[in-house]
């Protein structure tokens, strides 16, 4: 969790705004130290977490949530963390054997054409109170699903649609009747065709316009530097309940070994 | 005042009769120590030499265990094929494993033409000496009269199995001497040895890449390179190294390089993101090279590169302009670091300098920075 991009966002794990959809977007750079800051935050925030990695195992996010202060395999074995491991689940499909194990939320790599139905399924089952246990599901706060990352699905030969289709069931479910939030990444790459149906740029389109709240992740215009890691833009897509913060913010940020320093454009304490 | 002292001095000898230092070095259980790796300075990974000594130094100390490497081949595929050796002949001088695959030639003939490794404590095991060691530790047990205190230490055996050393230079005049290389064990992937079963329907996204996964899995699972399986083992845990040769190019089976829509666009990212997966949970790193030049498609080149973790681009010289260029008189080709993973850790190392240039030299492959100054091309 890093304490200046709860000041910019306006948001601490003691009161967040419920139902949002937050979408994260880079474009040649990497936004996942933001993935990060939002599973540390909501594991503070005592809130009901599941995470679909798809493209690094547990042990690296473990690591890092750990320098940040939050200890992963401690919320697993209480049950506020779900962790879909991607990687490990995929090996059962992609190397066909005798016996199937593991759980059915990465059908699509048997056929992409099938879409996302049975990972929406997974995650609707995870994220619902089961009907038995009120007791226990009444400590941890509303449900969040965090999703890293999106494009990789793209990759694998899902269709933006389905992506697509797989994001509104999912903002249906958690945002609206449950009254929780979302977090997803999608990673673009600067050069795209327009006419391309299939790209993460198509996607990003489709999500931004669903989304509440998108942070778009980049490198400097002027090219790399080491004090200065990129730019965040912020933009809130609805208006907040009493109307502020409407406006669009940009900021530079340092992403350093136990987290990230976010600060105004100009003002990185290797320029001053 | 005496009783207190009488108790610490008997506590002392009391310690000395086990040990003959009480300094104990702070091991972590789940460090394991490999020969040919060491953990690395920033984050505490495991690493292994690439081969290169300077390509280690610019992606951060080496290559992370449970990595892969993805190398953008040269047009002529001659410098790609120069590194993927040294990485081979690293793992030959280091003990590990060897897993070669590829499609254009068989694998043994790749493994025929690694480089010598120049070094002059890598030692030829000669199976005579094994016998008498035995018979040579009783003369010894009664000679220790200065140096008592390391009577109980086991004896150090002069000749080095392997080499302790991170990284060794390879004189690529010489090929390596088949005695050295016939002690690492290697397992080898001819394409054409493997044909494709059309009947596997699960599978069927993988396209031709599908019996390599396969196999790459069964040797992890059969020689225990899996973590899981080497933490409980009380064998000695091992590395293995993965080169894969000229992924995606036309010979695999592979239509990324031949059209501008292939048909199997997606079978050799599925095939690295499967890769991922296995080497996620194995003592193992893969080298793996690509024809990139040959792919139209960016975006598709993207996400090959997304879903390695460590990616380099080599540009020779040969047959372009540049090579009569004085500028460029000193070196044989142009690197790019495009990627450079951060794993277990927030943020990533990339080298500060961008314009690197390489040079193949008989003893060495060095990697130097050369700043390319466009103003002075275009005025001379």
């Amino acid at each position: 969790m890093y304490t200046e991009l709860n000041s910019i966002l306006n948001t601490s794990p003691e009161s967040f705004t419920k139902g949002d959809f937050i979408l994260l977007s880079d474009k040649q750079s990497d936004a996942s130290f933001l993935i990060h800051h939002f599973l540390s935050f909501y594991l503070r925030a005592k809130c009901k977490v599941c995470f679909l990695a798809m493209v690094q195992s547990f042990s690296h996010y473990s690591t890092v949530s750990q320098r940040l202060g939050v200890s992963l395999a401690q919320a697993k074995e209480k049950g506020q963390l779900v962790f879909l491991e991607g990687l490990q689940e995929s090996l059962s499909i992609l190397i066909p054997q005798d016996e199937h194990t593991g759980s059915q939320a990465m059908n699509f790599l048997r056929d992409p054409k099938l879409g996302l139905q049975d990972l929406y399924e997974f995650v609707s089952s995870k994220v619902k109170r089961s009907c038995g246990g009120e007791a226990e599901s009444e400590e941890w706060g509303p449900p969040v699903l965090l999703v890293d990352d999106l494009s990789v699905l793209l990759t694998l030969g899902v269709t933006v649609g389905a992506v697509l289709d797989f994001s509104h069931y999912c903002q249906a479910t958690i945002c609206s009747k449950l009254q929780g939030n979302m977090v997803m990444l999608v990673r673009c790459d600067q050069e795209e065709d327009e006419g391309d149906n299939e790209s993460p740029a198509c996607l990003l389109k489709g999500l931004t316009h669903q989304s509440s709240l998108t942070l778009d992740v980049q490198g400097l215009p002027t090219g790399y530097c080491r004090d200065i890691h990129g730019q965040v833009e912020v933009c809130w897509q609805r208006r907040q309940g009493d109307g502020q913060n409407t406006q669009n913010k940009l900021f530079q940020y340092k992403v350093h070994d136990k987290g990230a320093s976010f600060f105004a454009r100009g003002t990185s304490s290797a320029v001053l | 005042m005496a009783a207190p002292m009488e108790r610490v001095i008997k506590q002392q000898t009391e310690r000395s009769t086990f040990k003959t230092t009480s300094f104990q070095k702070k091991t972590r259980s789940k460090l394991l120590s490999i020969p040919g790796t060491r953990p690395s300075v920033q984050n505490g990974q495991l690493l292994v030499s690439s081969g290169v000594t300077s390509l280690d130094f610019l992606l951060g100390g080496g290559l992370a265990v449970g990595t892969v490497l993805l190398i953008e081949e040269d047009r002529y595929d001659s410098y790609s094929r120069v590194i993927l050796k040294y990485f081979l002949a690293e793992g030959v001088v280091c003990r590990h494993r060897l897993f070669v695959a590829a499609a254009q030639e068989n694998p043994d003939d790749i493994l025929q033409e690694l480089p010598a490794p120049i070094l002059d404590d890598v030692a030829i095991p000669k199976p005579v000496e094994q016998p008498r060691l035995p018979c040579e530790s009783q003369e010894s047990l009664d000679s220790m009269k200065i140096a008592w205190r390391y009577q109980n230490l086991p004896k150090v055996q002069t000749a080095l199995v392997s080499s302790s050393r991170f990284g060794h230079y390879y004189d690529v005049s010489k090929t390596m001497e088949p005695e050295i290389r016939q002690a690492a064990k290697s397992h080898c992937f001819y394409l054409p040895d493997h044909p494709q079963k059309t009947s596997n329907t699960h599978s069927q996204f993988l396209g031709p890449y599908s019996a390599l996964l396969k196999s790459l899995q069964e040797v992890i699972r059969q020689e225990g390179f899996e973590v899981a399986a080497s933490m409980s083992n009380s064998q000695n845990p091992n590395v293995l190294r993965i080169g894969l040769h000229s992924l995606g190019s036309a010979l695999w089976g592979d239509d990324l390089c031949c059209s501008d829509s292939p048909e199997h666009r997606h079978s050799l990212v599925t095939f690295l993101y499967g890769l991922r997966a296995l080497l996620r949970s194995s003592l193992a790193v893969a080298v793996i090279t690509l024809p990139s030049h040959l792919i139209q498609d960016r975006a598709l080149m993207g996400n090959i590169t997304r879903l390695s973790d460590y990616s380099i681009a080599l540009e020779s010289f040969k047959g372009s302009e540049r090579e009569t260029n004085p500028l460029y008189r000193d070196y044989h080709g142009l690197l790019h670091v495009r990627q450079v993973p951060h794993l277990n850790c927030l943020a990533s190392q990339l080298p500060d300098h961008k314009d690197l240039a390489f040079k193949l030299k008989r003893k060495q492959f060095s990697i130097e920075f050369h700043p390319v100054k466009s103003h002075v091309e275009s005025t001379g």
